[in-house]
């Protein structure tokens, strides 16, 4: 028998993107996705994030929610990359609705047309949507 | 159930991970590793600490796989490797350091 | 008379403050509580029509609801009022009547 530490993933690898729309806090979206993702990459699979419209506002530097009583959890976008998750993709025409730019997140994305994103998005095997 | 450390009483789940993670104090490491007959070393509490840094960090308890890599960064790859982790950690280093530490339950965990 | 409007909802996915706004008369006062704080941001695109509605209409936001999604008051439209939860008392003992567009 195979020790844990041994233990081998044979499963085939599929394409999984997580399009993230909502802003976080105000709903449980943002959260439970990002569960998801973390599940999802436990699994050695090939993990892109998306975030367009409002879901560009869970990577906005500087949270802080002592004042609302909930946990912070956007300081887990930056553990992603320990977790081989490394393919993060921001919709440039959110931001600019938005007066972001990318030196306002607290991660290091790639800003994206909505075409662009489009492509990527028709590459996948599994699109998740929260 | 909850758990008695320094005659004060604390909170845990049905797995026995301390409920609130601002309870923590080194004690109540000791506490759970003597329920589960687990000496620990220095190296046992290199690794109790290390976790409780990375959630102060990032907010999360890693997966094992993280925990390791990230271990192997840190401290070097003689103990950054699985064989390391599990022969300090019999039950798992991500489910038993994590409970030791105070930390929940590593997400992906089952 | 005046009222107090409060609006809880992203400008950017809802029409909440847009039919507060249309609806608010003058002389009345909006509050913007949890994902609804994104309309007092400056630079948006829905940034001139609520500085256009301060005509009129006082504006408030809630500090720890804005403090919580990581904007500052710089990033705010001038003359839009942060306040704190005792400020939210404060208002809504102030005005006669409350609508929330939820």
């Amino acid at each position: 028998m195979a020790e844990p530490w041994e233990e081998e993933n044979e499963g085939k690898v599929k394409k999984f993107m997580f399009i993230n729309r909502k802003a976080p806090y105000g709903t449980i979206y943002a959260l439970e996705s990002l569960e998801v993702v973390l599940i999802t990459a436990a699994f050695d699979q090939d993990v892109s994030l998306v975030f367009t419209d409002d879901g560009v506002f869970q990577i906005k530097k500087g949270q802080t929610t002592a004042g609302i009583g909930m946990k912070n959890f956007s300081p887990t976008y930056r553990a992603l990359e320990g977790y081989d998750i490394e393919k993060l993709y921001v919709d440039k025409e959110s931001l600019d609705a938005r007066g972001l730019t990318a030196e306002d997140l607290i991660v290091d994305v790639e800003v994206m047309s909505r075409a662009q994103l489009a492509d990527l998005m028709n590459e996948q095997d599994v699109v998740m949507s929260f | 159930m909850p758990i008695e450390v320094n005659g004060k009483s604390f909170e845990t789940d049905e797995e026995g991970y301390l409920a609130n993670l601002n309870d923590w104090v080194p004690e109540v490491a000791t506490v759970m590793a003597k329920l589960e007959n687990q000496p620990l070393t220095d190296a046992h509490w290199e690794v109790i600490n290390f976790l409780r840094e990375y959630y102060e960090e990032y907010q999360i308890a890693p997966a094992v796989r993280v925990l390791t890599k990230a271990i192997g960064k840190k401290l070097g790859p003689d103990k950054g490797n699985s064989k390391y982790l599990y022969e300090l950690f019999p039950y798992g280093p991500g489910k038993q350091a994590c409970k030791y530490a105070g930390l929940p339950k590593p997400t992906g965990c089952v | 008379m005046a009222m107090l409007h409060t609006v809880n909802k992203s400008p950017f996915e809802r029409v909440s403050l847009d039919s507060c706004i249309s609806m608010a008369k003058k002389g009345s006062s909006v509050l913007l509580i949890e994902d609804g704080v994104y309309g007092a941001l400056k630079g948006t695109k829905v940034a001139d029509k609520v500085s256009k509605a301060m005509d009129g209409i006082t504006f408030y936001v809630l500090g720890p609801d804005l403090a919580a999604r990581g904007m500052t008051e710089e990033r705010i439209i001038s003359g839009i009022k942060v306040v704190d939860y005792a400020g939210f008392v404060d208002l809504t003992t102030k005005h006669e009547n409350f609508q929330a567009w939820l």
